[in-house]
């Protein structure tokens, strides 16, 4: 393979790992700061995405928005709707037991995906939303998609240290002792509540920022992209391989189960000529057989968690 | 109007009813099993599949198909237990979830490889409904398909069966104690094991009837399960976890809003609901209850 | 030979060890109490005896047979049955299919054995088809004792079967214990009401941060001043 073409490849299989990055990021936010399992990562993504879109595309009859606004405002505005919604859902679910959340999560996730595809008027239904524009395609012509795979790069980055901070503060250490359920988190009563909102509602809003970064990538977005399968299960496998808990664990398995995905499309393409047409299933079931084994074998994943050694000494 | 309201409950008890099927299974493994089983609508789907090749391929007639969907899914359950759950067993109840969800998956894409991912029927064309009850409600009467009737009946006696079951064998009682108190009933020397089994089989043979249902009302695709599955979670939820009677009246209740919802009144104006968001029905009456009465109707446990 | 004894035993749950060392002893048809202040690691000895606890040095023997380390469903098979302190009946099962339930393991004489646990219980006799989670604490705990009697047990662990319960309750739940004393089978008990505990034991231990303080005659360490001022308060 040419060099260039091989590059190519790279970058587009580097913005991917970006973007699950950013999603495996959020979600170790919820599950992995305050153990709440969010089935409805699909949700937060696609409400990130369609905000971007409609607010950053030209004025057009095919659907709401078109406000034409810069991407900056449209990375914004996903995180602010992402977040909003995350705090409705938060409100009801926030001190459920965790199967609970994990039901309702799938049903907003149901519910979104039931708008995106009948609120036509403003998502453009199933025929989806197009014309999503590139930042900064002028900067550097014929470098464009290495350009923005520098942008993704950074918002990972920048939510990385971000997260990091938030773990290694006092704030990551409440939310710890939430998580593990000890006397001294139960005392505080209320506050637990707060802090778990708190944790959801970031995550949330990082998820939708990866759903913005997303739309920008891919130009065109529709209903079947937000599937639970690519949305909400291959993040989940992304955060239990890398290790959960931690967000280097989010962003080293982001990569790993990236890189096992696109090469199950290269090992389905190898079968014969009418099986081929199963590829999508065939993939499905592959990575959900890989889950099952990490599950199993190691499901402390890659990086097992490690936090910060306590400083305090332990509660009696 | 009034024969519009009676004919959307005539509606929605026969989807209250696959729905309770549904949720009877949810709630035994939910209760016993102690988690929130995400594999469960797929089970319908692989009984409505397994039945579908007995009765076309096999062209064995629907009363032997049908059972044969229940064993069907019955297998599939038991495979998925040996190779999944029960090496997860003294995992956390979180963990079997996502376990549970990868199965869901497993088993809708080997349902799509075997099957081919388009709609299938288990008879072409369009059953002919039957009018009856014109001399009560006034015209023009109710309307029922004969796989409707059929779909009634069958779920009538397979909750009486289950009914029998739980209340008077050994294996029903200890299943009904388990799902109140597990620790308790390996103190008190319960075979749990046997518990456990039984659980999947009597779980997993309603849902593989359930799928049949669903398939003869409506069609055979590999998604089916997957869509009925969050209005089971909420008959399950409604009528309280390990609660098997609770998770009937909740799959009616169900059932009835869902089809309610599409009413319209007047008779020419929208519909209540947009028919397209009957789901968003049952989401909404399950975060009802978790707001108001998270033990369900029939208090089950909850936290 | 002993109905139970506990030799030397060190152990807990997880990593921590709660009981270090800790002997007991119950003859047969005896009734024993365990007592002490709150964390002495009284209901987690009782648990070590039922396989509920990691036992990491010493043995537990049971008619001369070990049993250390047994799991519950297996210890329960020797002949032990155990009464927990909360969550100890099946709430929606009627009385009497909890009895049913603590019979699973037997395939004769149900229902002879359930005639007698209503003899001894009368007041379930009324309520047996009424579901066990809507009695009185009082009753609950009957049927908690019945579910467990239903085998026939050599020993019966009860983990403090007073608790939660008003003073007439509390009176009621020591009458029964002297009754299914009566009836032969050897009783450990692990009670926070020591005063009334040692007056009706045979025996009783005292223990204390996980440790044997003092082994004697129920009634010795009833007049015992050292314990009284410990352990027995007011």
């Amino acid at each position: 393979m040419e060099l260039a073409g091989l590059i190519s490849y790279l970058i587009f299989f580097l913005t991917f790992v970006g973007i699950y990055g950013l999603l495996a990021l959020g979600l170790n936010s919820q599950w992995g700061y305050t153990g709440m399992l969010n089935l409805g990562i699909a949700a937060f993504f696609a409400v990130g995405a369609y905000t971007t879109a409609i607010v950053t595309t030209a004025p057009t009859d095919l659907h709401a928005g078109g406000l034409d606004l810069p991407f900056p405002i449209g990375m914004a505005a996903a995180m602010v709707t992402s977040g909003l919604l995350a705090l409705g859902i938060g409100l009801i679910t926030v001190n459920l037991r965790a199967d609970y959340l994990a039901i309702a999560s799938i049903g907003i996730a149901e519910i979104v995906r039931l708008v995106l595809k009948n609120a036509t008027e403003v998502t453009n239904g199933v025929r989806g939303l197009p014309s999503i524009p590139r930042p900064l395609t002028d900067l550097w012509p014929g470098y464009g998609e290495a350009l923005y795979l520098l942008i993704v790069l950074l918002l990972v980055v920048v939510v990385y240290l971000a997260s990091e901070r938030a773990y290694r503060a006092p704030w990551g250490r409440v939310l710890r002792a939430i998580r593990e359920r000890e006397p001294a988190a139960r005392a505080m009563g209320k506050n637990a509540t707060l802090f778990r909102l708190q944790a959801f509602v970031f995550g949330a809003s990082i998820m939708g920022l990866g759903g913005a970064a997303y739309a920008h990538f891919v130009g065109f977005i529709s209903p079947e992209a937000f599937d639970p399968l690519f949305a909400t299960f291959l993040v989940w496998v992304m955060l239990i391989v890398g290790g959960s808990g931690n967000n280097r664990g989010a962003l080293i398995g982001a990569a790993v189960v990236w890189l096992i995905w696109t090469l199950t499309e290269t090992a389905v393409q190898q079968l014969p000529e009418n099986m081929v047409t199963q590829a999508a299933a065939l993939r499905t079931l592959l990575i959900g057989l890989f889950l099952q084994a990490v599950l199993i074998l190691r499901p402390r994943g890659i990086l097992p968690e490690r936090p910060p050694t306590e400083v305090a000494p332990p509660a009696k | 109007m009034l024969v519009d309201i009676l004919q959307l409950t005539l509606y929605g008890i026969v989807l209250g009813s696959i729905i309770a099927l549904g949720a009877i299974g949810v709630s035994l493994t939910f209760g016993i099993l102690g988690f929130a089983n995400f594999s469960h609508g797929d089970l319908m789907t692989s009984g409505a599949y397994i039945a579908f090749t007995v009765y076309t391929l096999l062209a064995l007639p629907l009363w032997l198909a049908f059972p044969a969907g229940m064993l069907g899914a019955m297998a599939v359950a038991l495979a998925i237990d040996w190779a999944f759950y029960s090496r997860l067993r003294r995992s956390k109840g979180l963990i079997l979830l996502i376990s549970s969800f990868g199965a869901a998956l497993i088993i809708r894409s080997l349902v799509q490889i075997v099957w081919g991912p388009d709609n299938q029927v288990y008879e072409p064309g369009i059953q002919m409904a039957v009018r009856f009850g014109e001399d009560i409600v006034g015209s023009p009467g109710l309307r029922i398909k004969p796989d409707q009737v059929r779909i009634l009946i069958g779920a009538a006696v397979l909750v009486s069966a289950v009914h029998v079951f739980l209340r008077y064998t050994r294996m029903g009682k200890a299943m009904r104690a388990m799902a109140d108190n597990p620790d308790l009933a390996r103190l008190t020397g319960i075979d749990t094991k046997r518990v456990i089994v039984w659980t999947w089989v009597i779980g997993a043979g309603l849902a593989g009837a359930a799928g049949v249902f669903l398939g003869l009302d409506t069609r055979l695709h590999p998604d089916m399960g997957w869509f009925i599955l969050l209005p089971i979670f909420a008959a399950t939820i409604l009528g309280g976890i390990g609660r098997p009677y609770g998770a009937i009246a909740g799959g009616l209740v169900i059932g009835i809003a869902q089809e309610l919802s599409t009413l319209q009144i007047p008779p020419d104006y929208e519909p209540l609901v947009n028919p397209a968001y009957k789901p968003a029905v049952a989401f909404a009456i399950m975060v009802l209850m978790l707001i108001l009465r998270p033990t369900g109707l029939f208090s089950g446990r909850s936290t | 030979m002993a109905l139970l004894e506990v030799d030397a035993v060190t152990g807990g749950y997880g990593e921590a060890d709660i009981l270090h060392d800790v002997s007991l002893r119950v003859e047969e048809g005896e009734v024993v109490a365990i007592v002490g202040p709150n964390g002495a690691g009284k209901s987690t000895a009782m648990k070590a005896v039922f396989g509920l606890v990691t036992i990491r040095q010493g043995q537990i023997r049971f008619r001369g047979e070990d049993v250390t380390g047994l799991s519950p469903d297996r210890v329960v098979r020797r002949g032990i049955s155990y009464v927990p302190q909360t969550d100890n009946i099946f709430p929606s099962l009627s009385v009497d299919e909890n009895l049913d339930m603590g019979a699973f393991l037997r395939r004769d004489g149900i229902a002879a054995q359930k005639a007698h646990v209503y003899d001894l219980f009368p007041p379930l006799q009324a309520k047996r088809r009424q579901p066990a989670g809507t009695l009185s604490g009082g009753q609950r705990q009957m049927v908690a004792m019945g579910r467990a009697l239903m085998l026939e047990p050599g020993l019966l662990l009860l983990d403090e079967p007073t608790a939660g319960l008003s003073p007439k309750f509390m009176d009621q739940i020591f009458d029964i214990v002297r009754t299914v004393h009566a009836s032969g089978v050897g009783i450990l008990m692990v009670e926070q009401n020591a005063k009334q505990a040692l007056a009706l034991a045979d025996r009783g231990y005292v223990l204390a941060m996980g440790r044997n303080r003092y082994e004697d005659r129920g009634q010795a360490l009833l007049q015992n001043s050292e314990v009284a001022e410990m352990f027995l308060g007011g």
